[in-house]
């Protein structure tokens, strides 16, 4: 006998169902590599509802961490507290994300194009930026390294643009794109509307791609968030 | 092998104007007390190297102590923009500067070369990426397969500068925690300083300690607290607050400039 089915939630906002929709990507998952923000929340609540025995791994070296909040910095101190081992910079690129040891990796990118390449450098010309980002950090590696990539960005022009001002990544190993509008999927080579979450029209999610968008013949909608998603990552912002 | 010497004396002994200079820890040990000393002595046309930039260098960036950044991450890790760092790029202020970039695994491998005194890494990445027009890196076939790799050349800074839990009176310094590339680093540069929260008797072995000789390093200075806003787990906790009123008060030049003369400039090191 199944269970029924548990109630959904109302009342949430489009950024909890992004993070709902990313844990549940995780589940039957093996190991995550993850940056700070979103994919954080995302990973530990994954860790809370789907998938308990989930490795995390942060770029800092803490592989299995296990924090109870979510960490500002990659490097605080409780992910090195709560890791199963912590390894230097070197051994963590070279040992254990080149080789593939690392399953998922979840990316974030202020800019993505229709081959899900990232640009995470410049906005504008490399010598005379209109603004400086950050830069590649562990990106390029981790997303060539690991098996499977699921980038985690706000879905409108700015970001999904037709032509990248600097290529910092490749896509070539993305499965997913989860926004706030949906999610996509690489379909020979280019990213395809697959999933509109609850409400979302195939026309707002066009008006917000900077590109003319490919659309699967079978849309699917995500689930809502069940009223144990959404207590679980309210109660874990909250700590 | 190392002198226990003052903060003062041994940034004094070992950083030059021009010099190459590696103040890293990832996000985890940050020499932040050592590189206050170096602007308070007035080092200028610095190369300054760090995989993650962080506050420290936002702060010695924005002072104008540096010709040339090399690196891989400029955020402001969980918080946003390094603001100094973006004006510096952006509009030149104070002046420009040079700008060589790599990723985490590219700049990890540089100091593995280094420590290793071989001239270069090999790796598999940056192919593919806008990367290789702007940074220095070149393709290598390997002799034995033929795949085609990439080689990023050996970081062998002037100086390198870290900040670890503790040290003993021979000088030998251990770490605990995140190790980044703290023991690559000083095994890569010319000359090196570590800074220690406390000077022990004797080092007791810590569960993923990292003990770095007291003969590969220069000079150790004492100076508590000396990372923080970062940390030295185990002692002290990251300030992450902090970090967030980072980002309000580099925002504005005069504002930063004020800042860094109240509490950088105007102190004196413990």
């Amino acid at each position: 006998m199944s269970a029924a089915p548990e109630a959904s939630a109302t009342g949430y906002d489009t950024g909890e169902l992004q993070t709902i929709v990313a844990a549940r990507s995780l589940a039957g998952k093996r190991s995550c590599f993850i940056g700070v923000g979103r994919p954080s929340t995302a990973a530990l609540l994954a860790r809370m509802v789907h998938n308990p025995e989930l490795v995390l791994v942060y770029e800092s070296g803490t592989i299995g961490a296990k924090p109870f909040r979510v960490p500002l910095s990659i490097g605080d101190g409780e992910l090195a507290q709560t890791a199963d081992f912590v390894v230097s910079v070197p051994e963590m690129f070279n040992y254990w994300i080149g080789p593939g040891r690392v399953q998922v990796a979840f990316l974030g990118a202020a800019q993505v194009d229709r081959h899900a390449n990232l640009n995470s450098t410049v906005i504008g010309d490399y010598a005379h930026p209109r603004t400086r980002l950050p830069g590649a950090g562990g990106a390029p590696e981790i997303a060539t390294g690991c098996a499977e990539v699921v980038v985690i960005a706000p879905h409108g022009k700015r970001t999904f643009v037709e032509q990248l001002d600097f290529m910092t990544t490749r896509g070539d190993h993305t499965t997913l794109v989860i926004t706030d509008l949906g999610v996509l999927e690489p379909r020979n080579g280019e990213l395809t509307l697959t999933t509109l979450h609850p409400r979302v029209t195939v026309e707002q999610v066009q008006d917000a791609t900077g590109w003319e968008l490919k659309v699967a013949d079978e849309l699917a909608v995500s689930a809502e968030p069940t009223g144990h998603e959404l207590s679980a990552l309210r109660e874990l912002v909250s700590r | 092998m190392a002198q226990l010497v003052s903060l003062p004396e041994a940034i004094a002994e070992v950083v030059r104007d021009g010099d190459s200079v590696a103040l890293e820890g990832f996000t985890h040990l940050i020499p932040f007390a050592a590189g206050h000393e170096v602007l308070r002595q007035g080092r200028r046309e610095l190369e300054l190297i760090r995989m993650t930039p962080d506050l420290l260098y936002d702060q010695m960036i924005g002072f104008g102590a540096a010709r040339k950044l090399v690196f891989s991450y400029g955020g402001n890790p969980g918080v946003g923009s390094l603001h100094r760092f973006r004006d510096v790029v952006e509009h030149g202020w104070p002046h420009p500067i040079e700008l060589e970039e790599h990723s985490h695994a590219g700049m990890a491998n540089r100091y593995v070369a280094g420590a290793s005194k071989l001239p270069f890494m090999v790796m598999r990445g940056y192919s593919g990426t806008d990367l290789v027009a702007h940074t220095n890196v070149k393709e290598i076939v390997c002799p034995f397969t033929g795949e085609r790799l990439t080689a990023v050349p050996a970081l062998n800074p002037d100086v390198a500068i870290v900040h670890a839990q503790e040290a003993d009176r021979d000088g030998n310094v251990q770490l605990w925690g995140i190790p980044g590339v703290q023991k690559e680093v000083v095994l890569a540069a010319a000359k090196s300083v570590v800074t220690v929260e406390r000077i022990v008797e004797q080092l007791e072995p810590r569960p993923g300690g990292v003990v770095i000789p007291g003969w590969v390093i220069d000079f150790v200075a004492q100076a508590p607290g000396g990372s923080q806003p970062s940390y030295a787990l185990g002692v002290t906790e990251r300030d992450n607050d902090f970090y967030r009123e980072w980002d309000v008060i580099s925002r504005d030049r005069e504002q930063f400039m004020a800042w860094m003369e109240a509490n950088v400039i105007g102190k004196v090191a413990a």
